[in-house]
């Protein structure tokens, strides 16, 4: 393993990145809309295919305004058709992304004569290539890839979103019709929501491929939802889950192959694994409610690990609890 | 005014208006590409009626093949819909993938070909069950919900799947190109084999919901039931999800990705809108499934450049969106109307009360007379504007309930006033019985009233009044009515 400069680039990016997606993911997760990430970088194909067949260019801001436009698009649609249509919620949202989806390929296939537009690129994205755009520090010889910047600047703007939001997203994510009535309209936070993760999703895969995108949204809550049962603690342990499967994820795509006989794999590829990786453990050993450690005695952790298990305490009551507003 | 109401009524149907827009715009697009391609090559009659008719060995195969597994996703789709586990399909879909690279390595690492088909078909079902198994294991022992344990099997399988497809391409020995086709399908290139593959499967997987169906009804509507009942859910799901699994793998490698997708979701949501029996639904989706695969696949044969998978999502798309508008069991415009016709008879009902309870304030005598009501009156005895009231007005006019009386005043017609007695003397009864039976303070039960009296049948009322027996026509009020206490 020779590791440079170009990977620990990739590591950062990719870190960016998850964090960014684990934040508004968190409440995804408590929305039950976890799917939403994956919706929306299905359905954007047509905003790009749009956007490009438009301006005949390929310059990224025009590419990132028609994703982002066509990514609230299908939040919006989604939650339409299931209010007008009174058509479940997954269901709506899959109808929408499919049309979306094949109108995107419509244009594609038809316009083919002008247009290289490639949807396995558009969709895979490639967080090895990241290194090899810089952008210069003025009046110093520091070069920071371009998505590096996009995606800290996206990470930046998430915590700024949470933050400034946190109790009006918890309010409204716990109990919408108490939110409304004491006058946070659940419905402009779920819009805003929405318009976030459609940012955040189009800025990232944009930079690094949906792979990353769809996997950090869901897969680092939903480990930090089994081992935490306070919202605040939930959201700082996702990003720190991101973070961490985004670093073992690089690891393992250019060390792991290697046993087998191959060279290196797909690294925005193996971040998900990893992501996967770090939930199978904290479902299997979380220390008193982990599926394999739940048979084991209560004491073994108390004096193991030193601490109190004031988080695990309460297994008979299978919801986050609401923390007072 | 009118202005006013129109644009009430753009912005209360504006989402549904620039949904419509959106369709629309796409369709002019497609239709602008397909004008272009028409003149380009404009198909003659004889290749319409070759197409039509299944003339075309090659068209037959893929028609036929798209039909078929249209009514085989429409007919599991409806169970998954039930189940409210829609997206399932899309977890699945994505989770089939490391188990086809894992396939090609090892019949590679084996001394094979690589892209032997049942090979490939049997990694994709293993690895599509295993992520099916984390899904319900996820969801069983967790307090995660359905959509977080998709969305983790989908993601992190599709992150593995991409992981292993890149070190396929990797590979000196044989070629892994079209392992994409996968992913996006490959309709118009379907063989012989391909179709026999998925006339078998939707042939199993009808016969076996045909023979579970009573079961997976139980299964779809009331699961706490029928784990009470002792009926194996666990074993009902995995039975479930081994039939989505079958369309899905078979799907995905003749169709693609999105279009299996789309297949599963959105022909059974469709079929809602038109049906509130069971049956009927599952039969009505399967029917909209071969349509829009029927109608997709020929419109695809006969221009060029019109990828078969996309116009058929959007044929399913557009039936939906039909559907949706004008499906006669809980289609919008059918929902619009009679919430509509509801709101205008409690409109009539409260105008002909109130008008009811202020002649009876008027008079002391027992014979109630039917005078001239000024407008300022009746508007201070509801909490209802001008301009509603005005139309309620109007609405009454144009059901003979109100005479023609000086400006300014209304005066009830004979007919009307038969109508107001009715009303007032149903409101009346209903509030007695819910004094006397249901404990509720005589101050409040007019707002009680309210609410249930406007559905009130006949045979309910003739049940009131043998229960509570009023000696008057019209029972007196049980509270205050002047117009500080109504409502």
């Amino acid at each position: 393993m020779n590791w440079g400069s170009a990977d620990t680039w990739i590591v950062v990016t990719g870190a960016f990145c998850a964090a960014a997606c684990a934040l508004p993911g968190c409440f995804l997760l408590l929305r039950r809309m976890s799917m939403m990430g994956d919706a929306i970088s299905h359905a954007v194909l047509p905003g790009l295919a749009l956007a490009f067949l438009f301006t005949a260019s390929r310059a990224s801001l025009t590419m990132f305004a028609g994703a982002a436009v066509v990514g609230v698009l299908t939040a919006l649609f989604t939650q339409w058709i299931s209010r007008f249509g009174e058509v479940e919620h997954g269901a709506a949202m899959g109808i929408v992304f499919t049309t979306l989806f094949a109108i995107g390929l419509l244009v594609i296939v038809r316009a083919a004569d002008h247009v290289d537009l490639d949807p396995g690129c558009v969709l895979y994205g490639a967080i090895e290539l990241t290194p090899l755009d810089t952008w210069s520090l003025p009046g110093s010889g520091f070069a920071i890839p371009r998505a590096t910047l996009l995606l800290a600047g996206m990470f930046g703007f998430n915590v700024l979103f949470v933050y400034l939001l946190f109790k009006e997203l918890r309010l409204s994510a716990f109990d919408p019709a108490l939110s409304t009535t004491l006058g946070f309209p659940s419905g402009l936070l779920h819009y805003l929501l929405m318009t976030d993760v459609a940012v955040t999703t189009v800025a990232a895969f944009e930079a690094v491929g949906s792979i990353i995108v769809i996997a950090m949204l869901i897969v680092p809550p939903a480990a930090a939802c089994l081992l935490s049962r306070r919202l605040s603690t939930l959201i700082v342990l996702s990003v720190l889950l991101a973070v961490l499967s985004a670093a073992l994820g690089h690891l393992a795509a250019i060390t792991l192959p290697r046993l087998i006989g191959f060279d290196t794999t797909s690294s925005a590829g193996m971040m998900a694994a990893a992501a996967g990786f770090l939930f199978l453990l904290a479902w299997l050993f979380h220390p008193g409610d982990g599926l394999l450690t739940r048979h084991f005695p209560r004491s073994l952790f108390r004096s193991a690990s030193g601490e109190p298990e004031s988080e695990s305490t309460s297994p008979e009551s299978p919801s986050v609890p609401r923390s007072a507003p | 005014m009118r202005g006013m109401r129109l644009a009430g009524i753009l912005a209360r149907s504006g989402p549904l208006t620039a949904l419509l827009l959106l369709f629309a715009s796409s369709a002019v697009w497609a239709g602008n590409g397909a004008a272009s391609a028409w003149t380009k090559s404009l198909p003659d009659p004889s290749e319409f009626v070759e197409i039509l008719l299944l003339q075309n060995y090659n068209t037959r195969l893929v028609v036929g093949g798209t039909t078929l597994l249209g009514a085989t996703c429409g007919l599991v789709g409806t169970f998954l819909l039930l189940r409210k586990r829609s997206l399932l399909g899309d977890s699945l879909a994505h989770a089939t993938l490391p188990g086809i690279g894992i396939a090609f390595m090892l019949m590679v690492a084996a001394g094979f070909t690589g892209k032997n088909l049942p090979g490939l078909l049997a990694g994709a079902t293993a690895s599509g069950a295993a992520g099916m198994l984390a899904v319900l294991a996820i969801r069983n022992t967790t307090r995660l919900k359905d959509d977080a344990a998709m969305g983790i099997a989908l993601s992190v399988s599709f992150g593995i799947g991409i992981a292993v497809l890149r070190l396929t391409q990797n590979m000196p020995q044989g070629s892994a190109a079209g392992l994409e086709s996968f992913i996006y399908g490959k309709t118009a290139s379907m063989v012989f084999s391909d179709f026999w593959l998925i006339t078998g499967v939707s042939l199993c997987t009808t016969v076996a919901c045909a023979m579970v169906l009573k079961e997976l009804t139980l299964l779809c509507f009331d699961e706490q039931y029928a784990a009470a009942q002792g009926w194996p859910t666990l074993y009902l799901d995995f039975l479930l999800i081994g039939l989505v699994i079958a369309v899905t793998v078979v799907g995905l490698q003749s169709v693609g990705l999105i279009l299996i997708i789309a297949f599963l979701i959105t022909p059974a949501s469709a079929a809602r809108f038109w049906t509130n029996r069971y049956t009927s639904m599952i039969l009505l989706a399967g029917v909209i499934g071969a349509v829009s695969g029927w109608f997709g696949s020929s419109f695809s044969a006969l221009l060029p450049r019109l990828p078969a998978g996309a116009i058929i999502v959007l044929t399913a798309a557009s039936i939906f969106l039909f559907s949706m508008f004008f499906g006669t069991a809980r289609g919008v415009l059918l929902r619009w109307i009679e919430h509509r016709r509801l709101r205008r008879r409690v409109g009539r009902q409260h105008l002909l009360r109130a008008a009811y309870e202020i002649l009876e304030t008027g008079s002391n005598q027992p014979h109630i007379p039917n005078v001239s009501i000024p407008f300022p009156q009746l508007l201070a005895h509801r909490s209802w504007s001008a301009a509603h009231l005005r139309k309620l007005l109007r609405d009454a006019r144009r059901e003979d309930h109100l005479e023609p009386s000086a400006p300014g005043t209304i005066r009830l017609s004979e007919n009307g006033f038969g109508e107001a007695a009715r009303i007032t003397r149903n409101h009346r009864l209903w509030e007695l019985y819910l004094i006397r039976h249901a404990d509720i303070a005589p101050s409040h039960v007019d707002r009680d009233a309210d609410m249930v009296e406007h559905i009130l049948g006949a045979e309910l009322v003739h049940q009131l009044e043998a229960e509570l027996q009023p000696r008057a026509a019209v029972p007196a009020s049980p509270h205050d009515i002047t117009a500080a206490a109504a409502p």
